[in-house]
């Protein structure tokens, strides 16, 4: 009992991560129909960044907000370099587009940072708490709680301002949202944005726990892509639930099986959903489209 | 209020509007009336700006619009209610229309109420999804959310498309309303007499030409308009 309740644990928390790339996904295919598999490498982004700006002597929070913000010019960047220039082509070009970029990224840091694998310090220590027989370590409690509190904001944004109900008419209907006096192209800027926020957020509250280098963005993509397509693209729900869903499995299969085959967990899922359930648990938009 | 001259445009390489000239007076309804393909939608995006233009000129208030982007147009007062009316399906109709007036920040509750007035049925299903409602009811809300941006001119693509007759004479009752109320109207329709019968004056576009236009009424008589799009 108490080694499947360490498994949770260890599986809510790397699956609030998955959750908050799968999230990144939702946002961005809303707005743009575009599938961005350069997602993950917000997180490095996220990670890398406040590594290194830590390192340089600046604190934590400052290095973190520094980051952060860059990631969110790399997403806008993205988005008018890559991705406005290419309007209106068709799905599969945008996604290799973004591959593309993806790579581009990954060597950008490897001269920028370099080819190790580096962490960050816990926020709140190192002491693990105690919870029904099992423990859960404190930086855990930072990445459920960020995840939370990021995803509660990202359903006010939508639900509840004029702005976010814009994201989602664009979505919706571009012309229409066009018609309205919807400037999509800064909808789209503000989604890329958004997305890249979300991402390197995480990457900084995770990386105290699962270490960064300039590549991890590949896995966390792949991931959150899994994650993304178990809840059904688009679905910021879904996304929630399916990155948790991705966690919990890898975990399980580490804990009860092999920790070798940690990583293929997602694969297996992808291929699983692809197969039997290509709208995922609650029903995206038009997958079959890509 | 609105002059358009010698407007071309095109789709690829194929050619669609050629040389359209065309005036909308300030509290004018006007029809733009032709068959199925003439090129009416066509028009009314390029004055939206969601078509690019190949030659020729926009006039709004005497100014050049047809570079502006289309947020810019709207800002400026001019709307559209789109053919095949184009709503955001999965936002409420209260949603819809507050994005109508998104150009204008404040969704001002006035306008929103006299909204709710002329089409009582949307208020009724304010917070239900866009797409569950009947072609009729989109159609009031493709207007309603058109009038939320409080155009100075109101273009309508096809409002009459699919309805029955009875939510036909509704809908072009609020249109003659939307005129008292000091709006300008560039009505588009396929249904050329419903329109004609309410304009003050008409064009008729053939293949991407203008190739009649006249007082509403006298284009009504028109026999060629009889014979060619009334089936008289
Ligand atoms: N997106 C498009 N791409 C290519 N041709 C188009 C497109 N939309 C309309 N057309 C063509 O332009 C012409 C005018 O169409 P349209 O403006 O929709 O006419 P109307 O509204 O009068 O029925 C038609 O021949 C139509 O086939
Ligand atoms: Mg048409």
């Amino acid at each position: 009992m108490a080694e499947f309740l360490q498994l949770v644990f260890s599986g809510l928390t790397v699956g609030a991560v998955y959750a908050l790339v799968a999230l990144g996904f939702t946002l961005i295919y809303n707005a743009s129909d575009v599938i961005n598999f350069a997602q993950g490498d917000f997180v490095m982004i996220g990670g890398m960044g406040t590594v290194f700006l830590a390192a340089a002597g600046i604190a934590l929070p400052l290095a973190a907000l520094i980051a952060i913000v860059g990631a969110v010019i790399v997403g806008l960047l993205l988005h008018k370099l890559a991705i406005e220039p290419a309007r209106g082509a068709s799905p599969v070009a945008l996604i290799m587009i973004t591959i593309g970029a993806s790579i581009f990224i990954k060597g950008i840091a490897q001269l920028v940072f370099d080819k190790q694998f580096h962490s960050l310090p816990a926020f709140s220590g190192d002491t693990p708490i105690a919870v029904g027989g099992a423990t859960i370590l404190p930086q855990s409690l930072w990445v459920m709680g960020v995840a939370l509190a990021l995803f509660v904001a990202l359903y006010l944004f939508l639900e509840k301002t004029l702005l976010g109900k814009a994201l989602l008419a664009t979505a919706a209907n571009r012309l229409a949202a066009r018609l309205v006096g919807i400037n999509v192209t800064i909808i789209l800027a503000l989604a890329f944005g958004v997305s890249a926020a979300i991402g390197a957020i995480a990457g900084v509250v995770v990386t105290p726990i699962t270490l960064t280098r300039y590549d991890v963005g590949t896995l966390f993509a792949l991931k959150g892509f899994a994650a993304a397509m178990v809840g059904g693209m688009g679905n910021p729900l879904g996304a929630v639930v399916g990155g948790l869903l991705i966690g919990l499995l890898e975990a399980f299969g580490a804990g009860y099986i092999s920790s070798t085959y940690k990583d293929a967990v997602a694969f297996v899922v992808i291929l699983l959903v692809l197969f039997f359930l290509p709208r995922g648990l609650f029903g995206g938009r038009s997958v079959e489209r890509v | 209020m609105l002059t358009v001259e010698c407007l071309s445009s095109a789709y690829g390489r194929i050619s669609v509007l050629h040389e359209v000239s065309l005036e909308v007076k300030t509290g004018e309804i006007v029809a733009l009336v032709g068959s199925n393909g003439a090129g009416k939608t066509t028009l009314l995006r390029t004055l939206s700006g969601v078509q690019p233009v190949s030659g020729g000129r926009i006039l709004f208030e005497g100014r050049p619009v047809e570079r502006l982007e289309p947020h810019a147009r709207v800002a400026l007062g001019i709307s559209q209610s789109p053919e095949g009316r184009q709503v955001f399906g999965p936002l409420s109709v209260e949603d819809n229309l507050r994005l109508g007036a998104f150009r204008r920040r404040a969704a001002d509750k006035d306008t929103l109420a006299q909204i709710y007035d002329m089409f009582p049925v949307l208020a009724e299903k304010r917070r239900i999804s866009a797409m569950s409602l009947s072609g009729g009811q989109q159609q009031m809300l493709a207007i309603g959310r058109a009038l939320m941006a409080a155009p100075k001119l109101l273009l309508l693509d096809e409002p009459s498309l699919g309805l029955a007759p009875l939510l036909i004479d509704q809908i072009l009752g609020a249109v003659v309303k939307l005129k008292a109320e000091g709006i300008t109207v560039l009505l588009v329709e396929q249904n050329a007499s419903a329109a004609l019968a309410i304009a003050d004056r008409g064009y008729v576009l053939e293949t991407g030409h203008i190739v009649l236009e006249g007082r509403g009424q006298a284009l009504l008589d028109d026999p060629k308009v009889r014979a060619a799009y009334l089936g008289m």
